[in-house]
């Protein structure tokens, strides 16, 4: 939150107005946090403050017989230690479903157990006390006597028909189970020239975000008010939940996120820890601190993917894929995610495979699976790596079955760039999306001709090099069809608030968030153009319920598309009223008037007439020098929301091109391409490190990461010695182009691109390592794709 | 504080002396004790790089050090390096490319990549992605970071930029 003024020390460069938009320029925000004056949650603390720790169930799943909380109470520095109990005296229960996911079931949750624990390291007994230390230290005396139940600790276990219910009373262990079919699909297996099959497994991974989760929390007994300093993408979302379920008014309730370190997904979801430490502050009266330590993110912080697809396409002779037929099953763990859920991301795998292609026919089931792991839910690029690996497989096998280059299947595939708009068999409505260009341009990009005969000549040599490319389309700017119909309280509005100062600066408080993508920056850009000042003068102020108006903030690729069109519109405004006052002091028509770097100008000719700052003084200080009836308002807020399509989808083609050494099973990541197109660019620079982020992401995915478990439900590499993730030398250059193709839905005509590098990247990945392995006949259906497997599939063991 | 021990050293150039448990991590120590809370801490067993400091002139894990181990020992933080300047041709550098997305990796980075460019050579890409393979940064790609230190390692060293 609260960038800085970006003022050079020197003489202000000069930047021509109305360019800002579409410039690389750098974010001023970054600059505190190069100089080490970053404010993240975990650096904050409190006068009188308090730190929470928690003592976690060793069991995967198992009833808690008998609570010992006594010499805990008593150790050292303690200030009170609560149970389950103790906590849902003041805490409503939440039920992770939505309305619009028809049948879906989930069990109600509370901050801590009250006589069951459901995965191995659910928290169980909370202990407040002077310092982290101290609380942990109790944390051990803590005595829990637990009795085991039975484990789901697979899909295979927790879908027998026999198996025994997570929850008693459910008649299964099936969270949600929903299927789509569209057009002929039998016919088109039946008589296609062939039929093309996969089987894919998706590992767990989670979003090891560097700064863990944080929070503190102070609840002010004397007014009955509580304030949570929270590392959050989206503080309303927090408001509104803490509100509700501790029984405070919303508008006692004030969320804030400073800096934030890293989130992608992880940071949206309530967390039972979460949820205690604001009862703790209610019962200690004092501030309480909890940050999650590494061990602790392992096995709390949502999982994501987790998948199991089978999958199968006709194909017509001429490599046109004719039908698809996919069934999905996914494990979520014990429940279902509040408020999000944890359906959505099967639910956008059915729905998005095959969504770059014309297909004739398509059959989907999802079957979403309860067991006894950590929760998963909503990451980075929701559903869409599996859609997407599960669709391209199918295409490199359609393209071996028809003897078609990769580029050439594609082609005969992707939906025409001149088909538009048109509506894909699961229902997605495409606008105007550009895969052809992009196929096009991704082949010059990679030099594909090139890479593919230095290929065969070291093939020749025993060297394994393989080439893999993958198309996809991207979810982005969520309408309130998103989560609103199903009954969360999720806004897909966002609103600003901009204002001139008295000094003729601005100030820009928008309710989009910042976790270091650059929100705060492009909104300033924005607001700069279309106002018509220098980006130098705005201040962009975010993160924080007590200040900004109240809207969706940052999930789902929204920042740029809904927040930048609310700035947007919100400065045209602005403008608006600043050339209405200036009217009146220069006694001439708005129309005829002009605000350009921060002067009001004539705007046939540009000749000055009258400073920002100067309209900003007689407004504020000398309104007694305006006409009678000016209405001098320097401060406008406004909400926008999204509407016409449902989603401005993002398109992109990615190629991967790896080196597999066959002796140790190791890859090397040669190189990495992207193609992407995310409409209107308000800053490449931005757009351009937000998608190699992802790439890494994706890749990390496809080679490193796996949230790995023993037979009784315990994750047994829950460190970052034992978990693996992408460092800088395994990463290779990533290669970016974009196409420009903006949503006509909103003026701005910006799109998201925060998940288009993860959205496609372990599938090309995927596709290049059995591109390598082809001509050895083995092949790859599972990520990550570790040394084992990969020598496994080579027949070395 | 039950068993605390004296402890003494000097802290971005001043000498500072302080009471502490002996359990008490340098990282600890550094972001409780002295409100250095630019040291960060992401993974406390030496896998992150994100609480590299300056011992006695080393980048050291000040998570993996026992804030007495420091006793008599000189510790540079993020926030040292900046007040001397030390850090200026690297700050710049990472904000023109916008090597950081949180930032939250970034002081392990800047004192990581101020080690390795005040060496006396430019190190090629190779040699800077092999530098810092011990600091995990979650959002970037790692490419603007290595693009950032080739930049200020050649102005540092004295060579124009490409
Ligand atoms: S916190 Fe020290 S290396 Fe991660
Ligand atoms: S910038 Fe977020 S971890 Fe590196």
């Amino acid at each position: 939150m609260n960038a800085p003024f970006d003022r050079p020390l020197g003489a202000a460069p000069h930047l021509q107005p109305g360019v800002h938009v579409g410039r690389p320029l750098p974010r001023p925000n970054a600059k505190r946090l190069v100089a080490g004056r970053g404010n993240y949650v975990t650096d904050m603390k409190l006068p009188r403050m308090l730190h929470a720790a928690f003592v976690r169930s060793p069991f995967a799943h198992a009833r808690i017989l008998r609570i010992d909380v006594e010499a805990a109470r008593a150790a050292p520095g303690v200030a009170l230690v609560a149970t389950g109990e103790d906590l849902a005296k003041l805490c409503t229960p939440w039920v992770g479903t939505l309305d619009h996911f028809k049948g879906m079931k989930s069990e109600p949750q509370l901050p801590l157990p009250l006589d069951r624990v459901t995965w191995s390291g659910q928290a169980v007994v909370a202990v407040v006390a002077e310092s982290r230390a101290a609380a942990e230290d109790a944390c051990e005396l803590v005595e829990i006597e637990f009795e085991d139940l039975p484990i789901l600790a697979d899909l295979d276990t927790a879908l027998a028909p026999d198996a025994p219910r997570l929850v008693e009373g459910f008649a299964d262990n099936l969270c949600f189970r929903s299927s789509l079919e569209s057009g002929a699909v039998d016919d088109l297996f039946a008589s296609a020239a062939h039929v093309v099959e996969a089987d894919l497994a998706f590992g767990r991974h989670t979003g090891v975000t560097l700064e863990p989760r944080a929070l503190i929390a102070d609840y002010d007994a004397s007014v009955h008010a509580l304030t949570v300093h929270h590392g959050t993408q989206t503080p309303f979302q927090f408001q509104d939940l803490y509100s509700r379920h501790y029984g405070i008014p919303e508008g006692r309730v004030r969320v804030a996120a400073p800096d934030v370190g890293g989130s992608f997904g992880v940071k949206l979801h309530v967390y039972h820890e979460d949820m205690a430490v604001i009862g703790l502050s209610m019962l200690a009266r004092r501030p309480v601190k909890y940050v999650a330590d590494r061990l602790e993110a392992f096995v709390s912080d949502i999982h994501a993917r987790d998948h199991r697809v089978k999958a199968k396409a006709a194909v017509g002779a001429d490599g046109r894929i004719l039908a698809m037929a996919v069934e999905d099953e996914t494990a979520i763990g014990p429940f279902s995610t509040y408020p999000r859920t944890s359906a959505v991301e099967g639910n956008q795998v059915i729905r998005l495979i095959g969504a770059p292609y014309r297909l004739e026919a398509y059959r989907a089931d999802l079957k979403v699976v309860f067991q006894n792991k950590t929760q998963t839910s909503q990451y980075r690029a929701v559903g869409h790596p599996i859609a997407c690996a599960v669709t391209e497989h199918l295409m490199e096998k359609a393209a071996a079955a028809t003897g078609l280059d990769p580029f050439e299947v594609r082609a005969r595939n992707l939906i025409p760039d001149d088909a538009y708009p048109c509506q894909s068999l699961t229902g997605y409505k495409f606008e105007q999306l550009s895969h052809e260009a992009c196929l096009a341009k991704l082949k010059t990009l990679m030099d594909y001709d090139r890479l593919r005969a230095e290929q065969a000549e070291l093939r020749a040599r025993g060297i394994h090099r393989g080439i893999g490319i993958a198309a996809f389309v991207e979810i982005t700017n969520p309408t309130p069809a998103f989560y609103g119909i199903g009954g969360a309280r999720i806004s897909a509005q966002d609103g600003a608030v901009i204002q001139i100062t008295p000094s003729g600066e601005v100030r820009c408080l928008i309710s989009v968030t910042e976790q270091g993508q650059g929100t705060e920056a492009i909104i300033g850009q924005i607001v700069a153009d279309y106002l018509g000042v220098s980006r130098d003068i705005v201040r962009v102020i975010t993160g924080d319920t007590e200040v900004t108006p109240h809207g969706g903030a940052t999930w789902a690729c929204r920042g740029a598309g809904i927040g930048g069109e609310t700035a947007l519109q919100a400065a045209r405004k602005l403008k608006a009223n600043v050339l209405n006052v200036a009217a009146a002091i220069l006694q001439a028509q708005p129309d005829d008037l002009d605000l350009v770097d921060a002067e009001v100008v004539d705007r046939a000719g540009g000749t000055a007439r009258l400073s920002l700052a100067e309209v900003a003084r007689i407004a504020y200080f000398r309104s007694d020098t305006l006409p009678p009836g000016t209405d001098a308002q320097l401060t406008v807020a406004h909400h926008f929301a999204p509407s016409g399509y449902p989603f401005a989808f993002t398109n992109g083609i990615h190629g991967c091109h790896v080196e597999v050494d066959t002796e140790t099973g190791l890859v090397k990541i040669l190189k990495h391409f992207v193609v992407e197109d995310c409409g209107r660019i308000i800053n490449p620079l931005l757009v351009e490190e937000q998608v190699r982020g992802g790439v890494v992401q994706g890749l990390g995915a496809a080679f490193f990461e796996e949230c790995r478990y023993d037979d009784a439900g315990q994750l047994v590499n829950g460190s970052l010695a034992d978990y693996l993730v992408p460092m800088s030398c395994e990463m290779p250059d990533i290669v970016i182009a974009h196409m420009e193709t903006p949503t006509r839905d909103t003026e701005l005509g910006a799109k998201g691109c925060g998940e288009a590098g993860t959205a496609a990247s372990s599938a090309a990945a995927l596709n290049a390592v059995n591109d390598a392995l082809a001509p050895l006949n083995a092949e790859l259906t599972q990520i990550p794709m570790t040394p084992a497997r990969i020598l496994k599939a080579l027949g070395a063991y | 504080m039950a068993g605390a021990v004296p402890l003494t050293l000097t802290v971005n150039g001043v000498e500072t002396a302080r009471m502490v448990a002996p359990r008490t991590t340098l990282a600890d120590f550094l972001r409780t004790d002295l409100e250095l809370t630019a040291t960060h801490v992401g993974c406390e067993m030496g896998a992150c790089g994100a609480c590299l400091v300056l011992l006695d002139g080393v980048p050291v894990h000040s998570c993996l050090v026992f804030a007495v181990q420091a006793q008599g020992q000189r510790v540079e933080t993020v926030e040292g390096l900046v007040a001397s300047g030390a850090l200026a041709p690297l700050q710049q550098a990472f904000h023109e490319r916008n090597a950081l997305q949180c930032g939250f990796c970034t002081p392990g980075m800047l004192v990581n990549a101020h080690a390795l460019i005040t060496k006396g050579t430019v190190p090629d890409r190779e040699e800077i992605r092999d530098a810092i393979s011990g600091n995990y940064c979650r959002c970037t790609g790692y490419e603007a970071i290595v693009d950032a230190i080739e930049a200020a390692a050649r102005k540092l060293n004295g060579e124009g930029a490409e």
